[in-house]
């Protein structure tokens, strides 16, 4: 048997074979036999290298070195650099080597300051980083109407989707005269593709813990739920644990430091329903019934748990509260954009390099998070579409790559922050299959409660169904918007005026994919 | 059951604590123990570590753990901590890249450049 110093393994799957790679082949063998080394190098052919969407690749044996996009005119060079002469050609290479100068931003961060600093199972290291000053502060010198209007005057906003103003919800619900009122945290975090309240819970649960605590003393509530999704085990774990430390220093429970305040927070888990991130449905799965939304008025602030006012948060917007309260309404007015003050927290995915969670300001634009959070786009590929707020939220095209990230500027656009959520798609994606996937999950989820979402959901299912297999029509796109306008004025939640928004914004700015599959 | 003062005091303790134990401790090693981190073997690591630590009698060494950063795709993340140093974060850390670390970074003062995601003063 013949002895060849070295292996070249030429990928052959649907991929490369549509980048070219037969003919990069042949190119190939032209550069061996023109430096003389036919006798010394053996091109093989394999199935793919198991690197998803990178064209042409070959991998170079013994050497173990692999080459990824490959154009006919890199051979000359790896020919002659590599194989001859034996120097790997660097910037060819599969980059393996890690960013050098990643920026976590913990300067400018809020709710995750200790998150990846402290250790979250013990209390006396977020209480060395200045925890609880903020809930002494104000069961020593403040009154609660004191902490709404701190609250109110630092403009924050909710942070589970909607946007609402926190100290404006709290007004509600403080004046109120009642036996019993309830703070409940919506940790139930459903929306396809967000994880941020789950970096809070896990890497910092005192932080939530001192929110609610502030949260509970402004409004008068006693009793404090946090709803929290089952899957998050570390999170509940982590969650119990603070609980009982801040019972054994006396931060909680009766009487606390003899300010005559009592409160008590207890954990109730989740099944997994995405309607339950709702308010209303979360309080009736709360109640252990089924989960579905109630009608509003009367609002949660004020006939909420067991007909009791109840206040229910996002856990990101009670992780703000802490250092509100403690640096005060004028220090959060300097940080974030005008109609709505402080951080978000990011949750990046899909093609790009580094997928993640960030915290940035509001009003940073999509373009910074992806560049700097995200590592840019993965392969140097160019970008397609984000979709920004989990699946109710809305495609934004390349064009609106400097849209700031707040509220209203996203607004003027018809876009929404949501959960903040950001799933980025490169030119391979196809904007059907999304759509598609999308709208099989709120069939999948919509409670069944309202005519105009449970039917809405399946006819808008089956018209999309259709077109990815090809049997479409293009009135099928402006019928799909229809119904979705008509579900999203008539749905009784949140969950039925969800599908409007992707399903507007992918037909009008990416109307070209769904032809695409009607021929 | 504790008082405020006793709560001041802790967290004066406290404050001083994360302090003095830097200067008692030549170095800390802190492990992201989140969901992602421990999907992607921060366990291991965190054992691979302490197994090192304590075969090397290194005593100056304190390992703890921690949430996570933020960047869920190069978990398992690890911080190296040293006293008027800059702190290096390492991130895509296997048991064997982990052992690397404590040989070259920990023993020799070497920083492993090719497992480092950032470095912050």
């Amino acid at each position: 048997m013949k002895f060849y110093r070295s292996h070249v393994l030429v990928a052959i799957d649907d991929n490369s074979l549509k980048a070219g790679v037969k003919e990069i082949e042949t190119q190939l063998r032209i550069e061996l036999e023109k430096n003389n080394l036919t006798d010394e190098i053996k091109v093989l052919e394999t199935g793919g290298l198991s690197y998803f969407g990178t064209g042409v690749s070959i991998t170079i044996l013994p050497d173990q070195i692999t080459y990824l996009n490959l154009k006919k005119e890199d051979l000359s060079e790896i020919v002659r650099e590599h194989l001859l002469k034996g120097r790997v050609v660097s910037h060819l290479i599969l980059n393996t080597t890690l960013t050098n100068k990643y920026n976590f931003n913990y300067k400018n961060r809020v709710v995750l300051e200790n998150s990846g600093i402290i250790n979250p199972e013990n209390i006396e290291e977020y209480l060395g980083t200045g925890g609880y000053e903020a809930w002494e502060k104000v069961l020593t010198k403040m009154k609660p109407t004191e902490v709404v209007n701190e609250v109110k005057a630092s403009g924050l906003r909710g942070r589970g989707g909607a946007g609402f103003p926190a100290g404006i919800k709290w007004s509600f619900t403080a004046p109120l005269r009642a036996k019993q009122k309830y703070i409940v945290v919506n940790a139930d975090e459903g929306e396809p593709g967000t994880f941020k309240d789950r970096l809070i819970m896990e890497g910092d649960p005192h932080k939530l813990l001192e929110g609610i605590m502030i949260a509970a003393y402004a409004v008068g509530a006693s009793k404090s739920y946090i709803y929290i999704r089952g899957e998050y085990k570390l999170c509940i774990h982590r969650l119990e644990l603070a609980i009982k430390q801040a019972n054994e220093y006396g931060i909680l429970g009766k009487n606390i430091f003899g300010s005559g305040f009592d409160l008590e927070i207890e954990i109730k888990i989740g099944a997994g329903a995405y309607i339950c991130g709702e308010e209303t449905a979360l309080i009736e799965s709360m109640e252990g019934n089924r989960g579905t939304p109630r009608s509003k008025p009367p609002f949660p602030g004020v006939e909420g748990a067991w007909s009791k006012p109840t206040v229910v948060n996002n856990v990101e917007t009670i992780a703000n509260v802490p250092s509100i309260i403690k640096n005060g309404a004028d220090w959060y007015n300097t940080i974030g954009a005008k109609c709505c003050r402080g951080t978000k927290v990011y949750t990046m995915m899909g093609d790009v390099k580094l997928p993640g969670l960030c915290e940035a300001e509001m009003g940073t634009s999509l373009r910074t998070i992806i560049n700097e959070y995200g590592g840019g786009m993965r392969e140097e590929k160019s970008f397609k579409a984000a979709l920004v707020g989990g699946a109710a939220g809305v495609f934004l095209p390349n064009d609106m790559l400097d849209v700031k990230m707040d509220f209203s500027s996203l607004q003027e656009y018809g876009a929404v922050l949501g959960s903040g959520a950001i799933l980025v798609m490169n030119e391979d994606a196809d904007l059907v299959e999304m759509l598609w996937s999308i709208i099989r999950f709120f069939r999948h989820e919509s409670c069944g409660k309202c005519n105009p979402c449970s039917n809405g959901n399946t006819v808008l299912f089956k018209l999309i169904d259709g077109i990815r297999k090809g049997k479409g029509k293009e009135a099928d796109l402006d019928e799909m918007v229809r119904i979705s306008e008509v579900m999203n004025k008539t749905s009784f939640c949140a969950l039925g005026q969800s599908p409007y928004m992707p399903i507007k914004s992918a037909i009008d700015n990416f109307r070209i994919d769904f032809l695409a599959r009607m021929k | 059951m504790k008082t405020l003062d006793d709560l001041r005091k802790i967290r004066k303790k406290a404050q001083q604590e994360m302090k003095l134990r830097e200067s008692n401790n030549r170095i800390k090693i802190v492990i992201s123990m989140g969901t992602s981190g421990i999907a992607m073997g921060a366990r291991e690591v965190m054992k691979a570590i302490l197994d090192e630590v304590s075969n090397r009698n290194l005593t100056d060494v304190l390992v703890t753990q921690t949430g996570e950063k933020g960047l869920s795709s190069m978990e398992p993340v690890i911080d190296v901590i040293e006293e008027g140093k800059q702190t290096v974060t390492y991130g895509n850390i296997t048991t064997e890249k982990a052992r690397k670390i404590i040989a070259e970074h920990i023993v020799n003062g070497k920083v492993v450049n090719d497992f480092v995601i950032t470095v912050q003063s």
